[in-house]
Order: C-alpha cells, then sequence, then structure tokens
C-alpha cells in the first residue's frame, strides 16, 4: 500500500501492520526486519516512511484522567483532537500543541512538537510525565526524565527512531473558558513584527501570519496574532463540520496572482491597527483542520513544508537575506508562518533553539527542490536548523553540521537495541544507522 | 442513564457505539473473548465517562457459558435497556469452499451463537416487557454472491431469526433491531481496498446509537446502502448467476 506524509511528497509503497494491543506490537516487533512506528501520517516529509510501517490507529484508548491534578495517561495512538474533546469540558487544556489536533500523543512525542506558546512553555516533552517505550528487543521500558534520561532525550524529538511508544502521562494546563481572547496586530515589515514579538513576550500565545510574496518595504509584512485563554465563558467544545477537499485541486489554480491576491485580502481585512475578538480554541489554534484534505489543494505532485529556525544572533538581519531569496523566488505560498522561539531544550534532537522560525509551504516541482537547496544552504550558514518533521530533502551533511547531538542519539540507539530495527527514508537519507 | 449489555465489546463497531454510551454516561456490561482488549476498552469507557463498566469473559460459541452470562448481567444492571449483539468473524469465503468444518464453524460464530444468545434474552425481555435487543446483522445477508456467502447466509439467518423475534416481542413492549452495515473500515476488514462506499466505525456507531434509540426495525448503514440493496435484490437470479459480485 502506497504511504506518504502530509505533504503527499514523497511516497513509499509499504507494508502496514495496524496491531489492536500491546502484546501484538510487542510480537510484530520481534517478528521484523526494519519497521517505523507511525500515528496519523501528519509530518510533512518522509520521517514516517518505512518499507514496513506499525501504525497506532487501534492503540487509541484513554487509561486514566486526573480531573484534579490535570494528568492523562493514554496510549500513543490518542490524538489531540480526542484529548482535548474529554479534557476541555472539565477545565484541562495540552500545554503545547502543534498547528493540527489531528496528531497523535506518540508522534507528538516523536516530532518533540511546538506551539505557539514555546517562548514560555517549551516543547511537548517539557509537559510529558513518563512514556512506555517498546525497544527493538521486545522489551518494555517505562521511560521518565530521571530513570532514563538518555532514553528519554533520545525519543523526545527522535523520530520513532528508538522504539515505539506505546503510552505516556502528559500533564494538562488548567483553562476557565474554551474561548480564547485573540488580539491581531498589524505589522508593515519584518522589522516591526519581530518589535512586536520581543514586545509582547508575556503574551501566552504568539505567531505571526506573513505574507512572503511582498518585497522592498513591505517585506515581511505581516499579522501578529496574540492569544489568551478566556477567563469567563463556558467550557463547551464547538459543534461544527468539517469541509473536504474530496479531489486534487489541478495545481495551476494556485500561483503568484491567486496567492498575491488572498494574501492582500487577508491583510486588509483587519481595518485597524490592533484588533481583539473572542474566538473559540478550534479555529485559533486548528484553522486547517475545519478543510477535510487540504493537503490536496497543492495538486498530484505535492508539496514540501519549508520549516527552519535561525538563531536569536543572526536575528531579523538573517531572517531578512532569506526572505528575500523566497520572495524572489515568487514560489511563497500564504501559509507562511513566524514565531519567536524560546530557549532550546535538552533533546538530541529537538528542532526548536532561541531565535526565529519561519515555516512555509512550497509547491512540489524541480525548482522547488533547487530554491530548498539553496534556502538550506543559507540556513545552515546562519547557524539554523530545519524542522524533521517537515523535512523532505535535506542532506546528511546539512543534517550533521545542525543536528550537533545526532551522535549521542546513535549512541543511545545503538545502547537499546534499536539501530537495524527502526529506520525512516528520512533517516537513511541522513546517515542515521 | 441507561444499562446497556454488548456482546463482541471489542468488535471495532461495537467498541466505537460502546464510546457514545460511555460519553453520555450510560452504564455498561462488555463480553468479550480477549481478555486483553477487553481490559483496555473498560479503563478506556470508564474514563470516557461511563457511571459503571463491567466486563466478562466468554466465548459466544460455548453455548454453555450463555446463561451464567447472562445472569451476571442481569444481576448487575436489574433491567437493561439495551443489548447489542456484535460478535462475529468475516469467513475466508475460499478456505470455507474446501473446508466443511470450517464453514460450520463460521456458520456457528455468526449465526447459531447469536440466535442461542437471543433465544435466552427474548425470553427475559419479554417478561419485563421493554427494552431494546439490536443485533448487527449485514447487507451481505440479503443475497448470496460469489465472494462471501458463507458470511452472508449466516447474515441472513440472522435477519431472518431477528424478523419473526420482532414480530413476537412487538406484543410485550420489546423492540428488535436488524442493523445492517455495508463496508465498515475495521481491522476484519482491514485487507479490502477502500472506496467510496466504506464508512468509518465511528459513523456506523452513531447511526446504531441513532437507530437504538428510536426503535427502529431495519436500518441501513449508511442510509444509501437500502438503494442499493433494493436494486441487488431485484435482479432475476438467471441474470444475477452470471453477475460476478
Amino acid at each position: 500500500m502506497k504511504i506518504y506524509g502530509w505533504g503527499r511528497y514523497p511516497t513509499i509503497d509499504a507494508q502496514v501492520l495496524l496491531p489492536q494491543t500491546q502484546s501484538v506490537c510487542v510480537d510484530l516487533i520481534k517478528g521484523s526486519q526494519t519497521v517505523l512506528p507511525r500515528g496519523m501520517g501528519r509530518s510533512y516529509g518522509d520521517s514516517a516512511n518505512s518499507s514496513t510501517v506499525i501504525q497506532s490507529d487501534y492503540l487509541d484508548h484513554f487509561i486514566e484522567f486526573n480531573e484534579s491534578t490535570g494528568v492523562l495517561t493514554c496510549e500513543a495512538g490518542v490524538s489531540i483532537r480526542e484529548v482535548l474533546e474529554l479534557t476541555v469540558p472539565s477545565g484541562w487544556f495540552v500545554s503545547v500543541t502543534p498547528g493540527s489536533s489531528f496528531v497523535t500523543i506518540g508522534g507528538a512525542i516523536a516530532s518533540d512538537v511546538h506551539g505557539k506558546n514555546h517562548h514560555l512553555s517549551g516543547t511537548f516533552s517539557e509537559h510529558l510525565l513518563s512514556f512506555d517505550l517498546l525497544l527493538g528487543s521486545g522489551e518494555i521500558v517505562s521511560v521518565t526524565k530521571d530513570n532514563y534520561p538518555d532514553l528519554f532525550r533520545a525519543t523526545c524529538g527522535g523520530m520513532g527512531l528508538t522504539g515505539m511508544i506505546l503510552s505516556a502521562s502528559i500533564q494538562l494546563k488548567p483553562i476557565k473558558s474554551s474561548q480564547i481572547h485573540q488580539t491581531t496586530i498589524k505589522a508593515s515589515c519584518l522589522e516591526v513584527v519581530c518589535e512586536q514579538f520581543e514586545a509582547n513576550h508575556a503574551s501566552t500565545y504568539s505567531v505571526a501570519w506573513i505574507d512572503c510574496l511582498l518585497s522592498g518595504k513591505q517585506l515581511g509584512r505581516s499579522l501578529l496574532m496574540l492569544g489568551e485563554h478566556a477567563q469567563d465563558c463556558t467550557l463547551e467544545l464547538r459543534k461544527k463540520k468539517s469541509l473536504n477537499m474530496p479531489i486534487d485541486m489541478p495545481s495551476s489554480i494556485l500561483n503568484h496572482h491567486s496567492i498575491k491576491a488572498f494574501n492582500s485580502l487577508y491583510y486588509h481585512r483587519i481595518f485597524s491597527k490592533t484588533k481583539t475578538e473572542l474566538v473559540s480554541f478550534e479555529p485559533y489554534f486548528y484553522p486547517l483542520d475545519a478543510i477535510s484534505n487540504w493537503n490536496r489543494l497543492y495538486g498530484k505532485a505535492g508539496f514540501v513544508q519549508y520549516q527552519f529556525v535561525l538563531p536569536k544572533t543572526v536575528g531579523v538581519k538573517g531572517m531578512k537575506k532569506i526572505l528575500e531569496v523566497i520572495v524572489s523566488s515568487r514560489k511563497g505560498s500564504f501559509l507562511a508562518v513566524l514565531k519567536a522561539f524560546g530557549k532550546a531544550n535538552e533533546n538530541f534532537l529537538s528542532f526548536p533553539i532561541e531565535g526565529y522560525t519561519l515555516a512555509l509551504d512550497f509547491k512540489m516541482s524541480e525548482e522547488t527542490v533547487q530554491l530548498i537547496k539553496l534556502l538550506d544552504s543559507m540556513v545552515v550558514e546562519m547557524g539554523g536548523r530545519i524542522y524533521l518533521t517537515k523535512d523532505a530533502l535535506m542532506t546528511e551533511t546539512s543534517f550533521k553540521k545542525t543536528y550537533l547531538h545526532w551522535e549521542q542519539f546513535e549512541e543511545v540507539r545503538s545502547k537499546y537495541g534499536a539501530i537495524g530495527k527502526f529506520a525512516s527514508s528520512q533517516s537513511k537519507r541522513l546517515g542515521l544507522q | 442513564m441507561k444499562k446497556i449489555l454488548i456482546i463482541g465489546a471489542t468488535s471495532a463497531i461495537a467498541e466505537a457505539t460502546a464510546r457514545i454510551l460511555a460519553q453520555r454516561g450510560d452504564e455498561l456490561f462488555l463480553v468479550a473473548r480477549n481478555q486483553e482488549r477487553l481490559n483496555v476498552i473498560t479503563e478506556d469507557l470508564k474514563v470516557r465517562g461511563s457511571l459503571g463498566v463491567h466486563s466478562y469473559f466468554m466465548d459466544a460459541n460455548n453455548f454453555e457459558e450463555h446463561l451464567p452470562m447472562l445472569n451476571e448481567a442481569f444481576g448487575i444492571l436489574g433491567n437493561i435497556d439495551i443489548v447489542l449483539i456484535a460478535h462475529g468473524t468475516l469467513s475466508n469465503q475460499k478456505e470455507c469452499e474446501h473446508s466443511v468444518d470450517l464453514t460450520m464453524h463460521d456458520i456457528k460464530t455468526n449465526a447459531l451463537s447469536v440466535i442461542a444468545l437471543l433465544t435466552h434474552l427474548a425470553n427475559r425481555f419479554e417478561i419485563h416487557r421493554s427494552g431494546t435487543i439490536a443485533v448487527i446483522s449485514s447487507v451481505a445477508g440479503d443475497r448470496g454472491r460469489t465472494s462471501n456467502y458463507v458470511y452472508g447466509s449466516a447474515k441472513a439467518m440472522v435477519t431472518t431469526f431477528t424478523s419473526g423475534l420482532r414480530q413476537r416481542l412487538y406484543k410485550s413492549g420489546v423492540s428488535v433491531v436488524t442493523i445492517k452495515p455495508g463496508f465498515v473500515d475495521t481491522p476484519m476488514t482491514a485487507k479490502f481496498k477502500k472506496g467510496l462506499l466504506w464508512a468509518s466505525p465511528e459513523k456506523v456507531a452513531n447511526l446504531i446509537v441513532v437507530a437504538c434509540d428510536k426503535k427502529n426495525t431495519v436500518v441501513y448503514i449508511p442510509g444509501f446502502w437500502w438503494g442499493i440493496m433494493k436494486i441487488i435484490k431485484i435482479i432475476p437470479e438467471k441474470i444475477f448467476k452470471k453477475l460476478s459480485l
């Protein structure tokens, strides 16, 4: 069966295993040559592609939820959406969430995902109390930061390459309302938006939507969106049916002109310099989850989501240089997101480092491959790195130059019998054993 | 809060249904033969909000275990509002063609064990003069086809038996709901290529809960299967025998 990531590039013909119990997982791991655990396939590139994948679809059970402490224990295949459906009505929210709720807890750990509150709350693993990991030997170990620090640091952000996460305990955070106070600030260029990020550091959530088609004085024109959990509304979930993109869009519909028009409309829809409104958490955190299969928008060839981070020392100047290249390529999409990261954590392969991160989609083509090559070299030179969860094209050299702890990662994998057992198309491309 | 007995509780459709019932606070008595899975599901349904989840291990093919199981279920729940019979296996048609034992075994699992359970249940519900007995049959039971007539004929027996039972229990105020799902994307059908006609267990479960609450008689799930099966049933046998379905 053909499988692929959310970007639908690249694809691989794979055997998909769907265990229903943990003991079947043990048998499958023992009986297989090389496998890779896989959740909902929402990473974009080839990080969840492998010739044999063990999918966690049926490992989607809750184990325990303590409503007074906000500690939730569940199997790895439970999605963030399912967690929120359970916990929001009793006043608990995930401490860190990525931009889609169609992500499993196992996947969130393996990618050590970050969200709009990274500058204050760090990554997903920083709120992870413990997890059960099935090793290559078939042994199940219960991992915490203290009892297996090496395995914890390797597995969080480790892209499923240390073993299969079976279940996890996470600490949720209390909320008084399911609504978000959203403040939108217009920023006329990159310098202004970066200043605004600094000025609003205390804001719980912050992210900027950035126009990647404008050049010159308007380079980096953005809408900065700040958010705070409301204090005095209900804890209800929104009951809204999602739309669906039933077919692949003809890829010509998304072109320079249509995107430019969209971007302009989107920016000018906000009239005043700042605007505050009360919105449900669903559209605030997961705007694209409302459209099933939105990835079909990019047509058959698929797309690459390119996300990199530049260290704070390089700052606005570095981001400006890269933006200029993206703008002059005229290939930038309308889904470009800018975020200021807080401090990095200790995990070997976790993506965030203190600085600015930009994520945007490129429709897949030969020119895109060339453009990404150029961007990669700039990012590497400036001391930045590419997010493994989005990556489909990075070279081994770039990876090893930018993820400095890769050798420690390999040592831990070797120590716990992961080498040769767990591998993905990506891990092979990046020169991991 | 309703009191609900589910037999075959680890089947994907039953589990998805139980999740909806648990969320609305119903009390559940779950019966299945896979202990590891039943334990996991029991804990999960408690977290999801069920005010009581009880589990019981039983192989439906051991008919002598039916009565003790029902005694315990009625003992714990008292009056049962809904019973859902959901157990079954998808026969391997090709293997069945070469094995009488396998064919008989599959008929036993999918038809005879259901009828044995229904016989006990009917008498208890008749005395209580209330409640709903919902049984998962299949569109496959509407007409025999080359590709799965062993499974289909077992389900046909279930459909016909429940039709008769519905008439009998109507007088006592007991509803019998025959549920006929079409193609459902479950572990049982993992090997099949999925297309437009396929439904998720969650969708099927939602429709089952509605059918049980409304005390419907025969429901095709999703509804468009009613039209498809209508057409399949009117094709004359002379022509039908030449088709490869």
